[in-house]
């Protein structure tokens, strides 16, 4: 096949860029600010870059730190009925599963919706800080950005809040209930996490780590 | 949207296996072909994993066999004044839609069991399919693999309902509820079932299934 690349067999690797999802192989076009690189075969959007994008994500992280502790600490929903009262916290219905192999889950649970999603929030501020900056990455930046990646299918804040609204409906003729103020931080939460996510631009973060100068 | 292309030659677009590179599966930097590890996040590099669909079907089976006690044995045990209700999973969704909650119930079913076993059915027809030829196009099968990478998390929702609830009404005498067994198999079935999604190469479907010569590496003639 003559192609015009196939037979250039010194091909440069760093003008390259390769779907992560079908394999494919095209050449760099580094998309301006608020345009997106799709690759042609799956469709996957390979490159999207924001302007201010590190600002933007900094910004979302802090106050998604601030909401996960507040979350965690403050009560969460309160019920009464019949002068029988309780208030828990999102830490109350994480250990909900008690007594035998039941604590896995447990522990699952406040993993999966806290100790995930504020992990993932603190590596990200560690990566991305000394990027927006203009200095060289944090030490381990490199590993602390795929440890960060690794864990986003399993931070699961979001579909806590769903679950939050399942569970209202199926207590609501058993008891009455009350949110605290956690029930609505854990709100913003949720729309600030699915907002963060789409801010990311993972080749661009990649990029600055292995070439700081440039970005 | 800016469109890459190789050569400006938009329709022929080729594999980098088929040029000699191999791409970092974790920060997509690319390689020449046989190098052993991307210097850039330290990753192994494999061009196509030959353990992968092991992998799939290990965790696929594992779950399955998780998902079947999650049905058979109680959710959730509510106890009332006067008596100790224990419902399973599809047997407190109907409960709810007796009560008037269309909704939650449709949600509770979509959740726990439509997702569950789309996501079997899904799993399994995705590995099945790169080893014979199919008839569904890969573009097809790309969006059927996204959609069960993307849904497959929303399972734990019941997790969690029953997690809230258990906490939430411990009313001493007058009720409470408290999670059944099925609920350690439910969340051990939907993380089998994620991290058999995760072990999914979806490469793999873009591949030439047609034996073609140059299957090993090297890779300069590209047969169309
Ligand atoms: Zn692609
Ligand atoms: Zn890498």
């Amino acid at each position: 096949m003559k192609d015009s690349v196939t037979t250039d067999s010194q091909l440069d690797l760093d003008k390259v860029i390769v779907c992560p999802q079908c394999d494919a192989v095209f050449q760099l076009v580094r998309p301006q600010h608020g345009e997106r690189a799709k690759c042609q075969r799956c469709h996957k959007v390979l490159i999207a870059p924001r302007r201010n994008a590190g600002l933007h994500i900094i910004a979302v992280a802090l106050s998604v730190l601030f909401l996960i502790i507040g979350a965690a600490i403050f009560p969460f929903l309160t019920i009464d009925a019949a002068g029988n009262k309780n208030a828990v916290s999102i830490l109350d219905a994480a250990l909900a599963f008690s007594g035998g192999p039941m604590i896995i889950l447990s522990l699952a649970t406040a993993a999966l919706i806290i100790l995930f999603p504020l992990f993932r929030v603190l590596l990200t501020l560690y990566v991305l800080v000394p990027v927006v900056l203009d200095r060289p990455p944090a030490r381990h930046a490199i590993r602390a950005f795929r440890l960060s990646e690794a864990m986003r299918p399993w931070s699961m804040a979001e579909i806590f809040a769903i679950g939050c609204a399942v569970a209202l409906v199926k207590v609501a003729d058993l008891a009455h209930v009350g949110f605290g103020p956690a029930f609505w931080m854990f709100g913003i939460l949720v729309v600030l996490v699915i907002a963060q996510d789409s801010f990311m631009c993972k080749w661009s973060v990649w990029n600055s780590l292995e070439h700081p100068k440039r970005s | 949207m800016v469109c890459m292309e190789l050569s400006g030659t938009p329709k022929k677009i080729v594999s980098a296996r088929d040029l000699g590179i191999v791409a970092c599966s974790r920060c997509s930097k690319a390689w020449p072909l046989g190098t052993q590890t991307c210097a850039r996040c330290g990753h192994a590099l494999v061009s196509r994993d030959p353990m992968s669909l092991q992998r799939v079907w290990a965790y696929w089976v594992m779950g399955l066999i998780c998902y079947v006690p999650a049905n058979l044995f109680p959710m959730l045990q509510t106890r009332t004044l006067f008596q100790v209700d224990e419902s399973t999973i599809i047997g407190g969704a109907v409960e709810l839609a007796h009560h008037g909650n269309l909704g939650i119930a449709a949600i509770i079913i979509f959740a726990s069991v439509v997702i569950p076993l789309g996501k079997f059915w899904a799993v399994a027809f995705l590995a099945l399919s790169v080893k014979n030829r199919s008839m569904v196009s890969k573009n097809m099968r790309q969006f059927l693999y996204e959609v069960v990478e993307y849904i497959g998390r929303w399972s734990m929702i019941d997790i969690f309902v029953v997690a809230i609830l258990s906490s939430l009404v411990q009313l001493k005498a007058l009720a409470a509820i408290n999670p059944g067994t099925a609920a350690m198999f439910f969340a051990l079935s939907v993380i089998f079932t994620m991290l058999s999604a995760q072990a999914f190469d979806s490469r793999l479907i873009w591949d030439v299934q047609a034996k073609d010569k140059s299957a090993g590496d090297g890779g300069a003639e590209i047969n169309e």
